[in-house]
């Protein structure tokens, strides 16, 4: 069966930088699967060049479709959800504002929708009134883990959800992603920088440098290798 | 307004859109369209047109510096006013025909209310209401503050967010008709410049108010009414001729709410954490 979402030698440039040289990866249903990688990477850019958020070379295909260079609005239709770098909440609106705009494009019944991602959230119905950038850091990731969920994505990419959040709600976060694909089969990108927690959390992983994937491989594989860990992921 | 909420750019050129779209009117009603008919006619092209502007023109800017976008509206403003003036010939018209509204007035309690005063206030509060409820209440108006806050993180939960602000134009250019054939009416005839002055009283209560708060620039309005003619009455007193200083008086008014409280009276300013 062919992958959920899969890059074939994927270039993308902003301006007269390029940021990708041909990177290719996959992912499958089901599957987490995390990118590595110092700053400058790529990594960001990687999710980017799915959006639709630069301009991008190459070939993306998604469910069977081919979404090289759609927009954004476009690949959200398909049925991805990105929460971006900096989670890219609307913080001057109410975090039921922002649910619901996470089920901007979905037309059937929104309070088993909400009943549904809250479960995972029992925090949010009551803050449901305040302002979106009054939460802290690990609450305002959640948050935009609960708004993506409300588009029912068949694909969760996350650009560092552990950048500046305490170890404890890093945790949170990770068992919450853990439980998602679990249960519900929900297929996942991650990109991060803590390499340690992002191989111990999910399936396959890819390294990339300056552009290119430099790495591949299941995870608990690369986590167990010891020069691949000094090598490339610092610890 | 409209337009700073749903596309994040304060318009300058929106006086100047009602001056345009009111001569439109008067064309209409000078072939012998009916003056409610062509009030209709007017707001659909008004917002025809608005949408317009904004998919060839305003979207060039979008996304970009702010100071870039305020010298595109004040250079549609200097072209809009060009534009009317060319082809209306910068001659005062004599608009509407009749009053729209009777011209008698109520007596209550010694206070003379014009009927043609209370008519246009019944309808600009019920558009405010409607457009506050579109904006508060429904889908679309929340996509349209969404895409004016955030466009990217908008396109990424999949709105249109380039038509999202067209919309905006649209409905702010409608808005802006509506407020030109009012100031016509109130005031005849119809000039060419009619909409300068009340430009910046609009802008003067819509800063006191707080450029976000839609009850806050009609409190402000209201303020900089009563305010601006206490001084004028004073005046009487002390013979500054305060009368043609109005429009002075409320630049100092902007200047001072800027410096003191730039929010405004209702305005949130946004507070963030990281």
């Amino acid at each position: 069966m062919a992958p959920l979402l899969e890059l074939d030698r994927v270039e993308a440039r902003y301006g007269p930088v390029q940021a990708l040289h041909g990177v290719s990866l996959s992912v499958g249903e089901g599957e987490i699967v995390a990118v590595l990688g110092g700053n400058g990477a790529g990594k960001t850019t990687t999710l980017r060049a799915v959006s639709g958020l630069v301009s991008t070379a190459g070939d993306v295909r998604f469910a069977g479709g081919r979404i090289t260079g759609a927009s954004p609005e476009r690949v959200a239709r398909a049925g991805i959800a990105h929460v971006p770098e900096g989670r890219g909440l609307f913080s001057e609106l109410s975090v039921y504002d922002n649910v619901r705009l996470g089920a901007f494009l979905q037309s059937g019944d929104f309070d088993e929708n909400y009943e549904r991602v809250q479960a995972h959230f029992p925090w949010l119905d009551d803050r449901r009134n305040q302002q979106a950038g009054t939460l802290s850091g690990g609450e305002q990731q959640m948050l935009a883990i609960a708004r993506a969920l409300m588009s029912r994505p068949k694909l969760l990419m996350l650009d560092e959800p552990s950048l500046g959040l305490a170890p404890k709600v890093v945790r949170d976060v990770f068992r919450i992603i853990g439980e998602l694909n679990e249960n519900d089969g929900l297929a996942v990108l991650v990109v991060e920088q803590n390499a340690k927690l992002a191989l111990r959390s999910s399936n396959r992983a890819y390294v990339l440098e300056v552009g290119r994937v430099a790495l591949e491989g299941p995870s608990s594989e690369l986590a167990e290798n010891e020069s691949v860990r000094k090598a490339y992921l610092g610890y | 307004m409209i337009i700073y909420r749903s596309t994040g750019i304060v318009n300058f050129a929106q006086g100047e859109m009602a001056t345009f779209t009111t001569f439109i009117a008067w064309t209409l009603v000078d072939h012998g369209v009916s003056y409610w008919l062509a009030f209709a006619l007017t707001l659909v092209i008004a917002f025809v047109g608005g949408v317009a502007l904004e998919r060839t023109i305003v979207r060039r800017v979008e996304g970009g510096p702010v100071i870039t976008a305020v010298i595109l509206t004040i250079g549609l403003f200097i072209l809009l006013g060009g534009l009317s003036n060319w082809i209306w010939k910068a001659e005062v018209r004599s608009f509407p025909p009749d009053r729209p509204f009777p011209t008698s007035a109520w007596d209550a309690g010694g206070v003379a209310i014009s009927k043609q005063d209370a008519g246009i206030l019944v309808v600009a509060v019920v558009l405010v209401a409607a457009l506050w409820a579109l904006f508060q209440f429904t889908k679309l108006g929340l996509a349209l503050r969404a895409s004016a806050l955030n466009p990217t993180a908008s396109r990424l939960v999949g709105i249109r967010v380039g038509w999202m602000l067209a919309l905006g134009w649209g409905l702010a250019a409608a808005l802006g008709a509506v407020a030109g054939l009012f100031t016509a009416a109130a005031n005849p005839p119809l000039d060419p410049n009619m909409m300068r002055p009340v430009l910046i009283y609009a802008l003067a209560a819509a800063v006191l108010g707080g450029l976000e708060s839609p009850v806050g620039a009609i409190i402000g309005g209201l303020a900089i009414g009563v305010l601006l003619n206490l001084v004028v009455t004073y005046d009487t007193h002390i013979h500054l001729d305060l009368d043609r200083m109005r429009i002075p008086i409320a630049f100092v008014m902007i200047l001072i709410v800027l410096l003191v409280r730039p929010s405004g009276l209702f305005g949130r300013s946004a507070v963030r954490r990281v």
